[in-house]
């Protein structure tokens, strides 16, 4: 059930922009529903990262994975458990850009009945790097549809892109490499039972999502061509603010284009956060100097410190008559 | 809120980066393309499909041409007869009606950044003076 729901949702969905555009409702899916979906997106992803801003981090909790700095003869491990700002940077870098604590993913296995042996296990990281990779090239791909003039570097990812040269329109390697590592996510989610345990609908719908964008993409662009003049043209007027709904557009762009609006309004309050989670992980972006460095807990209560000079100040006269020996004569 | 000054700082670049084609494209306009032919009449095939597909079919010609000598090509949809050309002086080709690259094909091409490799081996039309 938890499979097949989210599938059927996003079945859903495209039904409703194939019939919608179908009953004449262009403008709703070339215009309004796009901005609506991406003033979702921005407002939403706002209004989440300052939700985690608000949210005290007390003490230092980077996940260390190496020798803390300490005496001078003991070598520190500068990468695995960074003690200054540069450190933290370079390893929030190597993080998001190539998703290093993914790579050292270990697989637990029990063999002849009852012996457990860890093993490397880089699948997973090889098909989140191809997935994510992808999906960003894609993305700054698309920008040529909304800028006019074109910037030189995305008229260079395109060629870098479809270096291959291969068929015309030139294949991407991207649109390869988003299918199959789409797929591979999803179907390890199916095949591997531990992780079909834990798998949620929140899991495979952003998969059924992003499947489906994909592989309407591809469509488009090598099957059922459709007329990319006139979708920039469309492009072009909503971002200049004179919304334009050229006709001859098939209804295969505006079911891309709703799916994409879906997964823009869906982004902010799902786990595709993590875009804007990475950066906000105590466990990755925090520099380890708890010892070197003191922390104070935000939500102390201010409390009134009484010194003894003052208590014997108060209490002097009271003290010498009872025969106290007082600090100050 | 903690570490304000960060947060807001990447928020901010953030959304410039997802609005950069707003902000970017101000006083800007749609700036349809129209590319322009030289001579009236029908294409191969009609203007809609040629607009989706000319690409595949000057493909198709290319193979079929090189691999099989087959120089003909009947129209799916007015069942005349073509020559598989696309820039022979003195024969019918593409560029008999479509002579101008800069007016007819670069009008589009460069409009969605598309760069075709066509003239890589064929001779650009020149326009006569």
């Amino acid at each position: 059930m938890k499979i097949i729901n989210p599938l059927i949702i996003v079945l859903v969905l495209v039904a409703l922009a194939y019939f919608g555009v179908k009953a004449g409702l262009t403008a709703l899916f070339g215009v309004v529903i796009p901005y609506i979906a991406i003033v979702i997106f921005l407002l939403g992803f706002i209004y989440k990262v300052i939700g985690w801003a608000k949210s005290p981090v007390p003490f230092r909790i980077p996940t260390t994975c190496g020798q803390e700095k300490s005496l001078p003869w003991i070598k520190q491990n500068k990468l695995d458990n960074p003690s200054s700002t540069l450190g933290v940077v370079i390893r929030m870098a190597l993080e998001i850009f190539l998703f290093r604590s993914l790579f050292r993913n270990t697989k637990a296995e029990v063999y002849e009945g009852a012996k457990l042996k860890y093993g490397s296990n880089k699948w997973l990281w090889l098909g989140g790097i191809v997935f994510h990779w992808s999906f960003l090239i894609i993305l700054v791909r698309h920008s040529r549809l909304f800028l006019e003039p074109i910037p030189g570097f995305i008229t260079f990812l395109e060629k870098a892109d479809s270096f291959m040269q291969v068929g015309v329109p030139l294949f991407y390697m991207t649109d390869a490499g988003i299918l199959a590592a789409v797929t591979y996510l999803f179907l390890r989610r199916v095949v591997e039972p531990q992780i079909k345990y834990l798998s949620m609908p929140a899991d495979y719908f952003p998969l059924y999502l992003i499947l489906s964008i994909a592989i309407t993409g591809v469509l488009m662009r090598y099957f059922i061509r459709v007329d990319v003049v006139n979708i920039k043209a469309l492009a072009r007027g909503l971002v200049t603010f004179q919304p334009t709904i050229p006709d001859g557009i098939g209804v295969l762009f505006y079911i891309h284009l709703f799916l994409v609006s879906v997964l823009a309004i869906y982004f902010p309050f799902s786990k595709l956060m993590h875009l804007g989670g990475v950066f906000l992980s105590p466990t990755r972006n925090l520099a380890n100097n708890n010892r070197a460095v003191r922390h104070i807990n935000p939500w102390n209560p201010d409390i009134k410190i009484r010194t003894y000079e003052e208590y014997e100040d108060e209490f002097r006269e009271h003290m010498k008559k009872v025969g106290l020996p007082v600090d100050k004569e | 809120m903690y570490d304000a000054g960060k947060i807001i700082t990447g928020l901010v670049i953030f959304v410039g980066i997802v609005t950069y084609p707003i902000w970017g494209s101000l006083g800007g306009s749609v700036n349809m393309p129209e590319p322009v032919v030289n001579k009236s009449g029908t294409c191969v095939e009609s203007a809609e499909y040629m607009r989706a597909n000319h690409m595949q079919i000057l493909d198709e010609w290319r193979d079929s041409v090189v691999r099989d000598n087959d120089r003909v090509y009947t129209s799916q949809q007015y069942g005349t007869k073509f020559d598989k050309s696309l820039s022979t002086t003195g024969k019918t080709s593409c560029t008999s009606c479509h002579s101008n690259k800069e007016e007819f094909c670069d009008a589009c091409h460069d409009y969605t950044a598309v760069a075709p490799y066509c003239w890589e081996c064929h001779i650009e039309p020149k326009e006569e003076i």
